[in-house]
């Protein structure tokens, strides 16, 4: 409303001033609304090409020969669907990915809700703000840094608080613990992931409104019968919303895993990075637009159930 | 929430008779007192204990003692300042390229065209969507190979990574900003739309700019997936592929990049609140 009043006074380079002379009919309708767009083509047009050119890109790709011609064979071999023993790699790659991915949102997502309930319930107004800049921060960490931090604190030998634990007789690779295979990645990628969980979660509980906890109380319900009816499913959504950013987070993370193992776990990223730097036998070039395009087939998923179930939480925090 | 803190105010306070929990109500928030220390506790130990342990591995001469003197080691690696110089230089393009193309769009889609801010906002979910990656196969895919021997291709792609931090930083900055008098003002001083946007918002979006071009910084200098995948030696694809002669100058280095990336980040967010507790004063 005000921006009109603004067009019409003061006439403006981009030329919306032309609003009020201009005629009703169409094409005067498409130059207008033309000329109102075009301050924003130049990042319009840096999106379509930095962006939008590329995932076409991967998507037409990932459906055609290295000679160009339309196939189904990439998706063939990376889901496997033909009995070759050579692309058994790639599915156990998703395999493992989405185990990894499942594991890392689903571990940090509660214990990132648990730590955030205690901040959230916290008198300490100081306290407070400490976490939440801490949580900030935690959430930026990740890739080589993370990695080498882990490696000196966490490798066999060398590693500084592995030497602690074992002084005290729990030297964690003695009871089966590997920093470079599956659960010290999962272990890992958990010191950005809680973080991220606490930043999410933390609005939430703005929405559990404390009246409704005295209304329960006053109806006579104990705590257990409050978070069953009450507390937890105003919850649920904001904490599986969460749930599915983390797991897309944990899903397509490369740096840190790449550094920690030397590319060794078998999870898609790493299989996309190393057809990239040509380990792989030729004739596979085009495998990694498949397994890009089927990384975006499942993370939009996840960001779709992201997205929805944010709606569902908006609900209560009015 | 606030009804747990009444609970604990009423611990220690004399508050009329009405509002004291009831015993059940007494012993959960006793409980939830004790799990709350609990699990506060068990963060903080995982959280400090592999940054301290790191720290004092990277920190330490020959005889396993606490000493300063790795840090003067790092200059005398191979590698390090020509890896610092091509960070640097990625950073300066990419923060320069992203703020001059972001901060007048943002400026004209705030004042004018409200409806594209929903257009905006996508594209700060399409990185989960599109992580590095996978943008850097399809970038792989169409970029002409002129393009892909040069470095600045990687300031290029990180100005489409830096898009959502810039963003978030410049939307908060302009919806605190009183956008449409400002302007309104210095038009009617007779000002022009160059000299609004750098003597007038500009300066009122210092905290914003701030934040986003340090935001972008850290993204820069952390960036490992592009960079390796590329082929450039940047920071922190030096950590990773140089075998120094200490090894443990590797991991001081990539300590001291997160602590300098957390000191800025909380800096940053200091600030930020500083700034808006002004403003609700005023």
């Amino acid at each position: 409303m005000t921006s009109e009043l603004i067009t019409d006074t003061s006439p403006s380079p981009s030329g919306v001033s032309d609003e009020v002379n201009a005629k009703k009919s169409l094409p005067g309708a498409l130059i207008r609304s033309l000329r109102t767009g075009a301050p924003v083509l130049p990042f319009l047009a840096y999106v379509s090409l930095g962006l939008l050119l590329p995932t076409i890109a991967i998507i037409n790709l990932a459906f055609r020969s290295n000679a160009g011609k339309l196939t189904l064979a990439n998706m063939k071999v990376i889901l496997c669907v033909s009995n070759n023993p050579t692309c058994l790699q790639y599915r156990a790659g998703f395999e493992t990915s989405l185990k990894l991915a499942l594991v890392t949102s689903i571990v940090p997502g509660i214990l990132g809700t648990l730590v955030a309930y205690a901040i959230a319930t916290s008198e300490h107004e100081l306290f407070k703000r400490l976490t939440a800049a801490c949580s900030g921060v935690l959430a930026q960490f990740g890739g080589v840094n993370l990695a080498f931090m882990f490696i000196a604190s966490f490798s066999a030998v060398g590693g500084v608080a592995t030497h602690w634990l074992a002084e005290i007789g729990l030297n964690p690779w003695d009871h089966g613990f590997n920093l470079y295979k599956f659960w010290g990645v999962a272990f890992v990628y958990m010191y950005f992931q809680i973080p991220l969980m606490i930043l999410i979660i933390t609005p939430a509980f703005a929405g559990l409104k404390e009246s409704w906890r005295e209304a329960a109380e006053n109806l006579g319900a104990s705590s257990w019968r409050y978070w069953r009816h009450v507390g937890l499913p105003v919850l649920a959504p904001a904490v599986l919303g969460g749930m599915f950013l983390l797991f897309g987070s944990g899903f397509s993370a490369y740096a840190t895993a790449e550094a920690l193992t030397t590319g060794t776990i078998a999870i898609t990223p790493i299989q996309i990075g190393a057809i990239l730097q040509g380990n792989v036998l030729s004739g596979e070039a085009n495998l990694a637009y498949a397994l890009g395009f089927a990384m975006i087939v499942i993370l939009g998923v996840s960001v779709i159930g992201y997205a929805l179930l944010r709606r569902r939480t908006s609900r209560w925090l009015r | 929430m606030a009804s747990l803190e009444l609970g604990y105010a009423l611990e220690g306070e004399d508050f009329p008779e009405v509002y004291s929990p009831r015993k059940w109500s007494r012993s959960w928030v006793r409980r939830v007192h004790w799990g709350r220390g609990t699990a506060l506790f068990l963060a903080a130990v995982y959280f400090i204990v592999p940054f301290y342990a790191a720290m004092q591995f990277s920190l330490q001469d020959i005889n396993h003692h606490f000493s300063l003197q790795p840090l003067t080691q790092i200059a005398q690696a191979p590698g390090f300042f020509a890896a610092l110089w091509l960070s640097t230089q990625l950073a300066i393009a990419t923060m320069a390229i992203v703020l001059v193309l972001m901060v007048p769009t943002m400026i004209y889609v705030h004042l004018r065209l409200p409806r594209f801010r929903r257009v905006m906002e996508v594209i700060t979910i399409l990185p989960i969507v599109i992580p590095p990656i996978v943008l850097i196969v399809g970038v792989d895919g169409v970029t002409p190979l002129w393009l892909k021997s040069s470095q600045w291709l990687l300031a290029l792609i990180y100005v489409v990574l830096a898009m959502p931090y810039v963003y978030r930083s410049l939307d908060a900055g302009l919806g605190a900003l009183d956008l449409k008098t400002l302007v309104e003002a210095a038009r009617s001083l007779g000002s022009g739309w160059i000299s609004i946007i750098w003597r007038v918002l500009v300066p009122n979006l210092r905290s914003a700019l701030l934040s986003a071009s340090v935001l972008t910084l850290a993204l820069v200098f952390g960036e490992f997936t592009i960079a390796s995948l590329d082929g450039w030696t940047t920071i922190p694809v030096w950590i990773y592929l140089t075998p120094s002669i200490n090894p443990r100058i590797n991991t001081l280095v990539a300590m001291m990049a997160l602590l300098v990336t957390a000191l800025v980040l909380m800096l940053i967010v200091s600030f930020d609140r500083s700034k808006s507790h002004n403003s609700r004063r005023s």
